[in-house]
């Protein structure tokens, strides 16, 4: 029955996506704050999935939990804060800055650093072996050369 | 030199993390309740409705608390391990029957045997919220104190109950 009604789901959910679930809110700026918040939040079941996206059972129930908090009357910290306490930090896009996610906010700044001195010492090189010393005889030789290349 | 060497430690480099990364288990999240007190229920049992249970009624005693569903496909793998384990009485077992129709629940059990000194019932999922479920079944190790110190996630495979749970009951068990 759950699997039948599974994949009825998965072939209405793409005529129907906007229309399945209708959530009504006090206010604009409420309505912001639960689609913001939607599309900041993971869902733990599809992990590459937001909760907004998200079609999973789980996604849906944490969607209602957060409409419900908003309800009462609860800050997007608040709402972040439940969320983090039962699923940990994975659970936000966006996760805070500390110890143990700190490779993940400094990682990209440091490959790239390490990508432009890779880039500034190979430059380095190559202009250092462009400066050959030619002594003044080969020097002779080179042009009497040319000057021949150019007679024949 | 260098030029030949380079490359080579670039691939150890980068076969080393990859190695490892074939050996990660992104679907398993640590769970940040480890270590805090059994987040509160009152809930109604499977089998009495009218009967409800909550965490403070099974202070002073070390249990298990196992997620499971009748649509579970997991939880039918799982299901003999917990039987045998229920034999043993190392511990309380105790079922969060999650998102589940009780009339299923109950068929399940009469089938496939009741590992569960009790189950409780958690239609619409909250329970499973506040406990940080994400995927049935799982499994949580709660200590007389009412903390809980250990959670697996998936199926519990007999290795598990041999090398983690019960050296991990019995060591509660030893405590206060």
């Amino acid at each position: 029955m759950k699997r039948l009604s599974i994949v009825f789901l998965l072939v209405l959910s793409g005529i129907a996506c906007a229309g399945v679930e209708y959530r009504k809110f006090a206010s604009p700026e409420q309505q912001q704050a639960y689609e913001n918040l939607t599309s900041e939040l993971r869902c733990l079941v599809c992990q590459n999935q937001t909760i907004a996206d998200s079609n999973a059972e789980l996604a849906a129930d944490l969607r209602r939990q957060v409409y419900e908090m908003l309800q009462q009357g609860k800050s997007k910290q608040d709402i972040a804060e439940f969320m983090t306490d039962r699923y940990g930090d994975f659970v936000l896009y966006n996760p805070p800055f500390k110890l143990k996610t700190g490779l993940l906010w400094i990682g990209p700044v440091v490959f790239l650093l390490l990508g432009l001195i890779a880039v500034f010492l190979f430059a380095r090189r190559k202009k250092t072996a462009e400066k050959i010393e030619i002594s003044a005889e080969k020097r002779q030789r080179i042009r009497s050369l040319l000057e021949k290349g150019d007679q024949s | 030199m260098l030029k030949y060497i380079l490359p080579l430690i670039l691939f150890i480099v980068l076969a080393v993390f990859l190695a490892l990364g074939l050996n990660l288990h992104p679907s398993e999240i640590p769970s940040p309740l480890i270590n805090k007190p059994a987040p509160a229920f009152f809930a109604p049992k499977l089998q009495t409705p009218t009967e409800k249970l909550s965490p403070t009624d099974l202070k002073g005693k070390v249990w298990l608390f196992n997620v499971w569903a009748s649509w579970c496909a997991s939880c039918r793998s799982e299901h003999p391990i917990l039987n045998q384990l229920a034999q043993q009485k190392a511990a309380l077992i105790v079922g969060l029957n999650y998102k589940d129709e009780s009339k299923a629940a109950l068929g399940w059990l009469a089938q496939l045997g009741n590992p569960y000194d009790v189950s409780i019932m958690d239609q619409d999922g909250r329970i499973g919220i506040d406990w940080g479920v994400y995927g049935v079944p799982e499994t949580f190790v709660i200590d007389k104190q009412g903390v809980i110190r250990y959670k697996h996630t998936g199926p519990v495979t007999p290795e598990d109950v041999q090398q983690t749970f019960l050296p991990l009951i019995a060591k509660l068990q030893a405590e206060n």
